[in-house]
């Protein structure tokens, strides 16, 4: 579990990024942080692994507080996959994914063993193992960073818009990996990104931000959906426009849903669990 | 060519000699700049400050600091370890620059990830950015070193041993084929040190190779995004 406990940040520069920011972040569930530019989020992440020290307040890992423990070996326990990969271009694959047991002080080739296992488990081919990361395409540079994240098993895994250099179709194949991953691995990931759509499908528990890192609704994506807390989440969600704001509409066949466009989004079905649509 | 013939042991003799004295000034500005590239990205007001006080070195005209040199150091004035000291001197006024450009040239995003893995900033220096400073880093030896090679013969104006010698002695003997043949090796030495720079390069730098071939065509590049994922 990760806990911020009115957390705040002030630049040298003057800028507040996060003011008193307190949440809980559960163990083994996936939190996304979605806000856009500005809003903290990307500061908020960079916190738990002292990459950035608060200025104020303090963050707890299993009830630890973060600012007792050595910045370098903290980070060697936590995760952390960047956007564009962050692959260390003069490493080989293999050697970007065994960076952080090495660093651990695992011997070379027992690290690269267990690399290869975990090309396996993100999928990716063991052929690609001795090419450079330059050799790869951006959905396989992806998949490398997260094998990388995953190569010390750490409990919690941070992830800094990890999908969103790449293109559209890449970045939902990855993001369907992801849950797949994550039902196999039951990490603590952290995820920020400013795609509304992409927190709702890897969230466990969404926090939506405003500028400074204000929150503006914490829940799951049904909660949130269900009801929004505030005309910015309202808007930020897009609930009463576009493809979220389905109506329904009756045709001689049965009843179908359609967005604000008149474009039939989907048909009404009965739910899982067999009550009425 | 009959001066050549004749006198073949002593260019070979001279050769060596020139080697001696002109590949450990290249190695030493090379192993010095490090620091001191180092330390000019580290602070604010250091870039500017250091680097000029280095560059300044190369101001510095050669005849005079081989006088100045072995009083200074108490060597002896025919010594080669004077003119191993002023071309290291040299030398460093020009890589020093290239080094912290070279440091600075490192992507911050690569710095962030080194960093967000767990690497302390001794290691990352080491495993990360000096590595990655390569290609700029071997642009500035291959100056340095070409430069250091032509530079040393200024020594044998003091008679200290080196190609320079087949100059001095071929101008006040008047023999123009020595004097050539001093010009012909200088040249070839460089050139051959230059190669080796360049493999050495290779060898040290293989993903650079392979960021090469990923260029070779954009069609190439978008059949593997499409075999991706």
């Amino acid at each position: 579990m990760i806990e911020f406990v009115n957390v705040s940040k002030r630049f040298p520069d003057g800028t507040v990024a996060v003011e008193d920011f307190s949440l809980v972040m559960p163990s083994r569930k996936t939190t996304v942080l979605v806000g856009s530019s500005g809003s903290g989020k990307t500061t908020l992440l960079r916190m738990i692994n002292r990459m950035v020290d608060p200025s104020s307040g303090r963050i707890e890992i299993d009830g630890e507080d973060t600012s007792s423990l050595e910045p370098v070996a903290l980070r060697r326990r936590i995760g952390y996959v960047m956007q564009n990969s962050g692959l260390l271009p003069h490493f080989k694959v293999i050697d970007n994914v065994a960076t952080v047991p090495v660093l651990n002080g695992v011997p070379r080739k027992q690290a690269r063993e267990q690399a290869l296992t975990l090309l396996d488990t993100v999928g990716l081919d063991r052929s690609l193992a001795d090419r450079y990361p330059s050799q790869l395409s951006g959905g396989q540079q992806q998949r490398v960073g997260v094998a990388r994240g995953l190569a010390a098993n750490p409990n919690i895994l941070l992830m800094d818009e990890p999908f969103g250099a790449v293109d559209p179709i890449v970045r939902a194949e990855l993001q369907v990996e992801l849950i797949r991953l994550q039902r196999e691995l039951d990490k603590t990931v952290v995820f920020v990104t400013h795609d509304i759509d992409e927190a709702f499908l890897l969230g466990d528990q969404v926090v939506i931000l405003e500028t400074g890192g204000r929150v503006a609704q914490v829940g799951s994506p049904t909660e949130i959906l269900s009801d929004p807390a505030n005309d910015f989440v309202a808007n930020f969600i897009g609930a009463e426009k576009g493809k979220r704001a389905l109506s329904i509409r009756k045709t001689p066949r049965g009843e179908i849903l359609v967005d604000t466009e008149g474009r039939a989004a989907g048909v009404l079905v009965p739910g899982p669990d067999g009550s009425p649509a | 060519m009959n001066w050549i013939v004749n006198n073949l042991p002593q260019v070979w003799q001279l050769t060596l000699q020139h080697l001696a004295t002109s590949l450990p000034p290249i190695a030493l500005s090379f192993v010095i700049s490090v620091p001191i590239g180092w330390a000019a990205n580290r602070f604010r007001w250091s870039r500017g400050f250091l680097l000029t006080v280095f560059a300044l070195l190369y101001a510095v005209p050669s005849l005079p600091l081989f006088f100045v040199l072995p009083a200074l150091i108490g060597t002896g004035l025919r010594d080669s370890v004077n003119v191993v000291i002023a071309l290291t001197l040299y030398g460093v006024a020009l890589m020093a620059r290239s080094t912290a450009d070279g440091l600075e040239s490192v992507d911050p995003d690569i710095q962030l990830s080194a960093t967000a893995m767990g690497f302390s900033g001794w290691t990352r220096f080491w495993r990360v950015e000096l590595p990655l400073a390569g290609p700029v880093l071997l642009a500035g030896i291959r100056v340095v070193a070409v430069s250091t090679i032509s530079l040393t013969t200024v020594g044998a104006v003091l008679g200290i041993p080196s190609l320079g010698i087949l100059f001095t002695d071929g101008f006040q003997r008047g023999i123009v084929a020595e004097i050539l043949t001093g010009i012909v090796v200088v040249i070839a030495i460089a050139l051959l040190v230059d190669a080796l720079l360049v493999q050495i390069g290779r060898l040290l730098m293989p993903w650079g190779r392979a960021d090469a071939t990923a260029s070779t065509g954009r069609l190439d590049r978008r059949a593997r995004r499409a075999a991706a994922a």
